[in-house]
């Protein structure tokens, strides 16, 4: 018998994707319906500031899943449409159009957002963010060869879009207000790698590198930074991080604190409400601490666990956290988390060569590992931080040593 | 359209016609194939897409790249058969494929 229960994912997203059909997978039979603002299925983020934007795939090679997908699943999708309020007491979702929907299941797969910054002249036209679909889509406009673009922002992102633009024939410069590149993520040695190939790839960063205005007449022509440097652009995108979306949970009075707080079953503070990717803040038991990601790995492993607890099947979630990203032809995989650590071994040449990791430790103890185009590294530094066994640092950085020799099961 | 036969490491078979172009990746996640996680999309980035080609067909595939060799070298369960269901496109010449799958992915 078909159940007449109602589920409602909110967003559109990496998690909506894993979570909608994963639902069918573990028997869900009542209503499924994802609202998205967006005018898209949900797609891959990553390729935006990389494959889609170099123009090197297109939006059907982005999709997470083909639509046919989400009819044999009978996933009810509908698009430009916005949550306002979530009315907990009579369990009901309210849209921007005044429509209240019923459910008895709500995931809020409602993502992050771009951090804004506060300066004159960013609603210039030819001034981005890039977060979405449609954001890639209008800086292809303003970009080509030998266009001047300022990329305001040294992090992934803004380096990932320096790749893809420079492969373009773009003039690329990079400003980033910190003394270094990738500040918040790396060591100072994987910073100084990125910006060697950088210089070699022909994109100029420049740290340390206050922008305070965008000057233009209506589109814009230039980046005024504190120094007193001017920097001439036919474009400038801006990457400076992201906000997660929390806001409806919090009006709705679930429990918020640098992301929707979740259980290890993705349940947040209203049992009747979940909530998985980079919304969320949980507890991660590997870390032992409270982590909020920006990642596919947990949108896609958050949403599974959140699918099973649904569906009465309750698995805690427990995830080593990894991350990529692709800058020309360098395959950066990091897994694991590197806060808080106090030694970083380099294994193979970073000085030179394409071609590395970086293994981060407290003590003897393996945090994390940053693999370039090492992706043995990478998969057995993986198995290295579960394994949470003492490491001698030598012998991490001995190339002669194969790491695999390090594994003890 | 080629047909292409997914087994599970329990022996339940699937088959299912894929577009000309499609990745066995793809293929798998758009017919809700279990056993192929695929957390990268596509880009030869986690290895959570492994395959075992069936041996009849294994110098019918392209071969893999470099980088598909070292990420396969650390997988679960590697064999001489191993490869990334995402580096494998599906052509008039995979008619029939037949795809084994891991037990797990991690």
């Amino acid at each position: 018998m078909e159940s007449k229960a109602r589920c409602i994912i909110v967003g559109a997203s990496h998690a909506a994707a894993q979570l909608a059909p994963a639902l069918r997978q573990q028997g869900w039979t009542g209503s499924i319906s994802m609202i998205t603002d967006e005018y898209y299925l949900p797609y891959h983020r990553p390729p935006l500031s990389k494959d889609f934007l170099a123009g090197t795939k297109d939006l059907e090679q982005i999709l997470i899943r083909s639509p046919e997908i989400y009819r044999k699943c009978n996933i009810g999708i509908s698009m430009g449409a916005t949550a306002t309020a979530i009315d907990r007491a009579n369990k009901q979702l309210v849209l921007d159009d005044g429509q209240r929907l019923d459910y008895d299941k709500l995931v809020l797969t409602t993502g992050a957002r771009v951090r804004k910054i506060d300066i004159p002249g960013v609603d210039l036209n030819g001034v981005f963010y890039l977060r979405d679909l449609s954001n890639a889509q209008n800086i292809k406009k303003y970009t080509g060869a030998d266009k001047r673009i300022v990329i305001i922002g040294g992090g992934y992102i803004g380096l990932e879009t320096a790749a893809a633009l420079r492969k373009q024939g773009n003039q690329v410069t990079v400003l980033e207000a910190m003394p270094r590149i990738l500040q918040r993520v790396t060591a100072p040695e994987v910073a100084k790698f990125y910006g060697r190939i950088h210089a070699e790839e022909g994109v100029e960063i420049i740290a340390d590198e206050q922008a305070i205005a965008i000057t233009g007449d209506k589109k814009v022509a230039s980046v005024q930074c504190q120094s007193g440097n001017e920097y001439p652009a036919d474009a400038v995108i801006i990457g400076v991080g992201v906000i997660p979306n929390t806001e409806l949970a919090a009006q709705a009075g679930l429990l918020v604190d640098n992301g929707i707080l979740v259980d290890e079953y993705a349940r947040t503070s209203d049992k009747d409400i979940l909530a998985a990717g980079d919304c969320t803040s949980h507890y991660n038991p590997i870390y032992q601490r409270q982590l909020r990601l920006e990642s596919v790995q947990n949108a896609l492993d958050q949403a599974t666990v959140a699918a099973n607890t649904i569906c009465d099947n309750l698995k805690p979630y427990s995830a080593l956290p990894w991350f990529w990203s692709d800058q020309y032809d360098l395959k950066l995989q990091i897994a694991g988390l590197s806060q808080g650590y106090n030694n970083v071994v380099i294994r193979g040449d970073i000085k030179t060569s394409r071609s590395f990791a970086a293994f981060y430790l407290q003590d003897e103890k393996l945090l994390a590992v940053d693999a370039v185009n090492s992706p043995q590294a990478f998969m057995l530094g993986k198995k290295l931080i579960l394994q949470n066994t003492p490491l001698d640092p030598e012998q991490l950085a001995d190339e002669t040593l194969p790491l695999k020799s390090l594994l003890t099961g | 359209m080629p047909t292409v036969t997914y087994i599970q490491a329990n022996g339940n078979s699937q088959e299912f016609d894929l577009e000309l172009g499609v990745s066995l990746m793809q293929g798998a996640l758009d017919n809700m194939v279990d056993g192929i996680v695929a957390e990268c999309g596509g880009s030869c980035s986690c290895a959570t897409c492994h395959c075992y080609i069936d041996e009849s067909w294994t110098d019918k595939v392209v071969a893999a790249t470099d980088m598909e060799n070292d990420l396969l070298a650390c997988v679960t369960d590697p064999k001489d058969n191993s490869r990334l269901s995402c580096q494998i496109k599906v052509t008039d010449d995979l008619d029939g494929l037949v795809v084994h799958l891991p037990e797990s992915q991690f």
